[in-house]
């Protein structure tokens, strides 16, 4: 067996060719691999949009629905509540709403939501995930406490609109998940409206 | 490196800390294998490729299998319809399975062809006889975790036979199973033993397979010593360096037999119900035994040597020995030339008739016990015949060599290009 | 030694038989998984006939609409009759306590039957229904005798008649129901429209058994394709190193 003579360059340029081939080769089956992780339709099916009804929702009462997993609150605002939210900016971390990963283009408003009166917020402080307190009694949680929630597990507060105040662990806005009402009465949490964001 | 320097920059700092570059050479670069191997000798490698593929392709299936008795046989759905690609992982499996087997028993043969069992690779043959029976009982396990009839009821009759023995029998069974029938509890802990226990055994064994393999050196169809002629820098004539001859070879070899494993994956799944069989779409019913309980195509020829024999614990013993002695080969076949091709001509029949013979107790083992072939001879008379001649190849082999009956060519010094 | 092998694996494939339980000839249905117009029929029929009674707990209604171009405000209208969603899976409405009651056994779920039981049983099956006052639901089954199953598509077809044999077995005459005779214009279809119809129902369950069928053998087709040329280039490599071998 001997290996002089032998056609360096073609033996170079064969071993490319079955490398790139195999490579090829490669990386298809991983596909198959790789998108096997990402959500079934088992996953996707119990993680689809869900409706509540909110006709039956009085001023200052808090429901509490599961989509994907995430306690999602659906609660509806007083007038007066609904009144003190601008003069709250001064004391709060994004009071436009500037971050744009925490609401969608709808929820990018004074009062975070597409009615001014029903607040639909995901219920998980972004400080390191626990579910805050509902508080909107003024002065329920401290003295100058103005109504909103509170976090129990690091003390962070956000208002009635899940904005998020200043001076506290949390660093974002409650985030507001996709919703649409598509009646009245109905409420669909968990995507937005055909041809709306 | 044979002058004990050490190689440079990131490979000299990991040689300097462990055998890399060494085991590279020892088993790869400079493993000088005979330059004539042929087609039975691809089977090796393509047994370890589909081992890597039963692990991968296997562990896949674990992350959303759930091996309780309520929720097993859904869950094998849930894979095949919701899944991502779940169809295409549960097709490698268990088409793998049947792979598995077929490349084992053409890399038996190949052994037996060439007397690679004889000394010095006496032990190499004893790890891959273990390696053929905790394949079998992984093949066995992971069959019932799919749950459905064949699953339940052929993992019943095959735990049913342990209490055959006489004694310890019954016990042993309800200890095998965890419970008076098969049941869940069975189910979880064959699933303890498929994907965590067994897998780990398997790669022992097979490491320890490929190192009394490179202890002694590769044999070859003309079962010459290539050892006996080396030339001035001590490697012998007749030998190439595994890399890159035969890594090149056995690539080609892997795609072939991938075209062949894709045809089933994609095309043909169930092979006619011999890989995946049609009482198995239906979920298990401890109650209600199906038409013919029979196992999977690679368990089949010894079915129905167990068949054969109309007394349960006779059968099993029959069983036993069928493979034990296979275990025994080295020892019972005293021959002294290894290949066939130089072996006396009754070597060579009895070879062929032992593999016709086997391949008729797998084809009988798949139709019920009741039934007549070709309409001329029972299933159960016709496994008889076979399964004494099946065990008459084993006496035959040793009256054959142990008397020097056999007239054998003389072998080549040098090996030969066919 | 090649001739060998090949007769070896021979002899390992069993001979294909359409022998079936009851006595009866299987039909076949000329399958075909790719006929989306005949899936879309026969799960129309499905749905209409069969859902009463026998649940898909398998299959989505989503999978069914998408595999089989149907969209989804039509598969809602059309498929689903219990208010359930499109991810939802196609459960039947029957209680299996009622249906113990009311048929006495509970009426199997079908996903997979054309998986255990092979297309051809399930054809025949639907073709071999036959008038029999003996039992409670005035019809038996030549495929299945004695089944609890009512012939749900008698409109369809008509009820055929049996058609009796005499056997002689050990000295003793019977008389055996062999076939079945549909009666002409006896149903609101023609006895060929009541066999599409029926091969629609039995196209529909294939796909049913196996939605995935129609695309693995499509990606197949490449995967081979690729490999094959995997190999010309796995060949030449190695024919190039292996002329310095000998």
């Amino acid at each position: 067996m001997k290996q002089e003579g032998a056609d360096k360059g073609r033996r170079r340029f064969l071993t490319g060719a079955a490398t790139v081939v195999g490579g090829t080769g490669a990386a298809f089956v991983a596909v198959p691999f790789l998108s096997y992780w990402q959500p079934s339709a088992r996953t996707k099916a119990a993680g689809a949009p869900i409706e509540t009804n909110v006709s039956k929702l009085e001023p200052g009462q808090l429901i509490t629905i599961s989509w994907r997993g995430k306690p999602i609150w659906v609660f509806r605002r007083t007038k007066d509540e609904l009144d003190k939210l601008p003069k709250l900016n001064g004391r709060l971390r994004d009071p436009q709403s500037k971050v744009a990963s925490q609401q969608p283009p709808y929820a990018a408003n004074a009062t975070r939501s597409i009615r001014p009166e029903v607040g639909v917020l995901i219920g998980i402080c972004t400080h390191l995930g626990c579910i805050p307190l509902y508080k909107p009694e003024v002065g329920s949680v401290d003295a100058d406490w103005p109504g909103g929630f509170f976090c129990p597990c690091h003390g962070s507060k956000y208002d009635l609109a899940g904005r998020v105040f200043t001076g506290v662990p949390a660093p974002m806005n409650l985030e507001v998940p996709p919703y649409w009402f598509p009646s009245e009465n109905v409420v669909t949490i968990g995507e937005h409206k055909e041809g709306s964001a | 490196m044979s002058d004990g320097a050490k190689t440079s920059g990131l490979r000299g700092w990991i040689d300097d800390r462990f055998p890399m570059t060494k085991m590279w050479e020892e088993h790869v670069a400079r493993y000088y294998a005979p330059k004539n191997f042929n087609f039975w000798y691809f089977f090796g490698s393509l047994a370890l490729l589909v081992l890597v593929n039963q692990i991968v392709s296997g562990i896949w299936l674990t992350m959303n299998y759930t091996p309780d008795s309520d929720l097993a046989f859904s869950s094998v759905q849930y894979i095949m319809r919701d899944v991502q690609w779940g169809w295409l992982i549960r097709y490698m499996h268990s088409t793998g399975a049947s792979a598995f087997f077929i490349v084992v028993y053409l890399h038996m043969f190949r052994a037996l062809l060439y007397g690679s069992y004889k000394k010095p690779r006496e032990l190499i043959w004893i790890f891959g006889m273990l390696i053929y029976l905790v394949l079998m009982a992984e093949a066995f396990m992971g069959y019932l975790l799919p749950w459905g009839q064949m699953s339940y009821w052929g993992a019943q009759v095959i735990t049913s036979l342990f209490g055959a023995i006489p004694g310890i029998g019954h016990d042993l069974m309800i200890w095998i199973r965890g419970d008076y029938n098969i049941s869940g509890v069975t189910l979880n802990r064959f699933f303890a033993l498929h994907v965590a226990a067994l897998p780990l055994v398997l790669v022992f064994l097979v490491v320890a397979h490929i190192l009394a393999l490179h202890e002694v050196g590769s044999n070859n169809p003309d079962g010459v010593d290539i050892k006996k002629n080396k030339d001035a820098n001590g490697i012998p004539k007749d030998g190439i360096p595994f890399h890159p001859y035969y890594t090149v070879k056995d690539l080609m070899g892997a795609v072939v037999f991938m075209i062949f494993f894709a045809g089933v994956v994609f095309f043909a799944p169930t092979f006619h119900d011999l890989f995946l069989e049609a009482p198995n779409f239906q979920p298990a019913d401890p109650l209600q035994t199906p038409a013919h309980i029979a196992p999977v195509w690679y368990f089949t020829p010894f079915y129905s040597i167990l068949r054969s024999v109309p007394n349960k614990l006779g059968g099993v013993m029959a069983m036993g020995s069928a493979i034990f002695l296979l275990f025994l080969l080295p020892w019972i076949d005293r021959g002294k030339v290894r290949s066939h091709r130089y072996r006396g001509r009754l070597y060579k029949v009895a070879l062929a008739l032992l593999i016709i013979v086997f391949a008729i107790l797998g084809y009988l083992g798949t139709i019920p016990p009741t039934a007549t072939v070709a309409g001329v001879i029972q299933n159960k008379s016709l496994a008889q015949i076979c399964s004494v001649l099946y065990f008459s190849y084993f006496i035959f082999l040793f009256i054959y060599t142990a008397f020097g009956l056999e007239r054998t060519k003389p072998v080549p010094e040098r090996v030969t290009s066919k | 030694m090649r001739k060998l092998a090949a007769a070896v694996l021979l002899m390992i494939l069993p001979v294909a038989v359409l022998a079936a339980e009851g006595g009866a000839q299987l039909m076949d249905p000329h399958v075909d998984v790719t006929d989306t117009a005949s899936l879309q029929r026969g799960a129309k029929l499905f749905t209409n006939y069969c859902m009463g009674c026998h649940s898909l707990k398998y299959m989505r209604y989503q999978r069914v609409a998408d595999d089989l171009n149907i969209p989804d405000d039509v598969a809602q209208k059309y498929l689903i009759w219990d208010g359930a969603k499109l991810s939802d899976m196609m459960t039947s409405a029957m209680r299996a306590s009622d249906a113990k009651q009311w048929l006495g056994r509970v009426p199997p779920d079908l996903t997979l039957v054309t998986r255990y039981r092979g297309p051809e049983w399930v054809y025949t099956y639907l073709n071999t229904f036959y008038r029999d006052d003996s039992q409670p639901t005035g019809v038996n089954n030549l495929l299945l005798p004695g089944a609890a199953m009512p012939h749900v598509l008698w409109r369809l077809q008509g009820i055929p008649e049996p058609v009796h044999a005499e056997e002689t077995e050990g000295g003793e005459t019977k008389v055996r129901v062999v076939g079945v005779k549909v009666p002409k214009n006896a149903g609101a279809m023609t006895q060929a429209q009541y066999h599409e119809a029926t091969r629609d129902i039995t196209n529909f369950l294939t796909y049913v058994g196996e939605p995935v069928r129609a695309t693995r053998q499509r990606i197949g087709f490449w995967v081979i394709l690729f490999l094959l040329v995997f190999f010309g280039v796995a060949f030449m490599l190695k024919r190039e190193f292996w002329k310095d071998v000998h």
